[in-house]
């Protein structure tokens, strides 16, 4: 994943969410390959990561299924089509480059394709702020709400502040390349999986790592560069910070791409889900026509009748044919089940 | 059955709510600006709104993941809760609630 790619796709489905990943699997039946961007670290969108242990209700022959397994059958069902994922990237821009479209991301990794999917939900999941008055200085530069490059902490000694799985899998990883680690949380009270906390409490009475439990009040520095996190426990002398306090989803990059939005979603059509720009197409939670309901099921729906206008796009000189699963030995083969 | 909201831009609306209901739910039912967007699991604060003191003595104190949650917003106020933590009973008929700035879509 890392460096300059220029491989070259058939589509490129920017949003790992529900509809994202089932529109591999309608793009696949037609022999089309996909590749996946998502900011977050893993497939799933909303259902991954604001209610993975939720059930929900209203999948079509699915009584009942959470969040996190509806996102794992997804990836089950798109397995035989093997599509390509490009995780912990932002999608930053979308640009016409002769026949395809060229797409870039955050990490400088350009992607060619001659369809674009957007299928960016409620928006890129991006870090809330830290509520700590000036910090806006020091962003970027001695203050991180992610871990792009753990280089950036080595020998650092670093304060990180949290009790969720981002806090606590960072602790871990990082303890064993700053030069001090001290982790603040405001009650000793940790929403992450037990295993992470109880291995980051071992590494606390090995006096490997700080743990201070306390509230934090303000931040200390000069030029960008942190000293120190002041607490209701005192000052926590470092040169690093970085803070998980959640994610929220804000529209981002893609109301750049200069495609007609209706209220900050993308307007479609509703017999191709074809938006402004031929060759890009809109589906699940962000695209809007009259009617739309956002549901995991309507999304569904959307990017089946999408992958028959992609297919038209990447193999103008083929017949589009249409085929049950049940009975198509073609479609079983591609399955994997024939 | 009714919950007094007003907005962020200080226009006050009268809403009929059902019992059990969420106040959230009932905010977003209506249309007013707030983006609930972890659709209730206490885990986004963007319900966030000021109860009118008078109403707090009624309400079942905050647990501590919402205490949490609000420690963490930019605007929080002694006053302050998510609207999705409070659901809607006889008890708290007429209730007024003023939307946070950091609740809006
Ligand atoms: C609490 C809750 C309960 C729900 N219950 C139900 C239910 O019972 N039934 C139902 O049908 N629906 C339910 N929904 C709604 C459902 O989750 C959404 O309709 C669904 O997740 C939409 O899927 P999606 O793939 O369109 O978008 P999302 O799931 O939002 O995924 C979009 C992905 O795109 C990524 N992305 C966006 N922009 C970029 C970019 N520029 N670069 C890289 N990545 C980007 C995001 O990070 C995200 O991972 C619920 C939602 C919530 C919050
Ligand atoms: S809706 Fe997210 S905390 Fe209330």
């Amino acid at each position: 994943m890392e460096g300059k790619d220029n491989h070259t796709t058939d589509v490129i489905i920017i949003g790992a969410g529900p509809v994202g990943l089932f529109a591999v699997f309608e793009l696949g039946l037609l022999d089309l390959k996909a590749t996946l961007v998502d900011i977050l670290d893993k497939p799933g969108g909303q259902c991954a990561e604001l209610y993975p242990e939720k059930p929900i209700y209203d999948i079509p022959a699915l009584p009942t299924v959470t969040g996190q397994e509806l996102t794992d059958r997804l990836m089950e069902q798109i397995k035989p089509f093997d599509p390509t994922f490009h995780l912990g990237q932002m999608v930053e821009s979308l640009a016409r480059e002769g026949d395809v479209w060229k797409l870039t991301t955050d990490e400088g990794v350009e992607l060619r394709a001659p369809v674009i999917v957007i299928a960016a939900g409620g928006g890129s999941f991006t870090p809330k702020k830290p509520p700590i008055a000036g910090i806006e200085a020091y962003e970027g530069k001695s203050v991180f709400y992610a871990v792009r490059k753990m280089e950036t902490f080595r020998d650092k000694h670093l304060v990180i502040a949290g009790g969720g799985d981002s806090a606590l899998d960072w602790s871990l990883n990082l303890q064993p390349i700053v030069k001090k680690l001290t982790l603040i949380h405001r009650r000793d009270d940790w929403r992450a999986a037990p295993d992470s906390v109880r291995r980051m409490k071992e590494l606390v009475a090995a006096g490997k790592m700080e743990l201070v439990i306390g509230n934090i009040t303000g931040i200390k520095g000069d030029n960008g560069q942190v000293e120190a996190i002041t607490t209701d426990k005192g000052d926590l002398v470092c040169d690093r910070f970085l803070a998980f306090y959640g994610l929220t989803m804000k529209l981002g990059p893609v109301a750049n791409f200069g495609l007609n939005l209706h209220e900050n979603l993308i307007s479609v059509d509703t017999e191709k889900f074809q938006t402004s720009e031929a060759g890009v197409f809109a589906i699940g939670d962000i695209c809007h026509y009259p009617g739309k309901l956002k549901l995991i099921l309507s999304g569904f729906h959307e990017g089946a009748l999408m992958a028959q206008e992609a297919f038209r796009i990447c193999r103008p000189n083929q017949k589009l044919r249409f085929q049950y699963t049940t009975s198509s030995s073609d479609l079983q083969k591609k399955l994997g089940v024939a | 059955m009714k919950v007094i909201a007003t907005d962020q831009n200080g226009v006050r609306h009268e809403l009929e709510a059902i019992e059990g209901w969420r106040i959230m739910e009932i905010l977003r039912d209506y249309g007013l600006p707030i983006k609930a967007e972890c659709g209730g699991c206490c885990c986004c604060a963007t319900c966030h709104v000021y109860v009118d003191e008078k109403w707090i003595p009624k309400l079942y104190p905050p647990k501590p993941e919402e205490e949490d949650l609000l420690a963490d917003a930019v605007d929080t106020k002694p006053n302050s809760r998510l609207s999705c933590q409070l659901l809607m009973s006889a008890e708290l008929d007429g209730i007024e609630v003023t939307l946070a700035e950091s609740a809006r879509p």
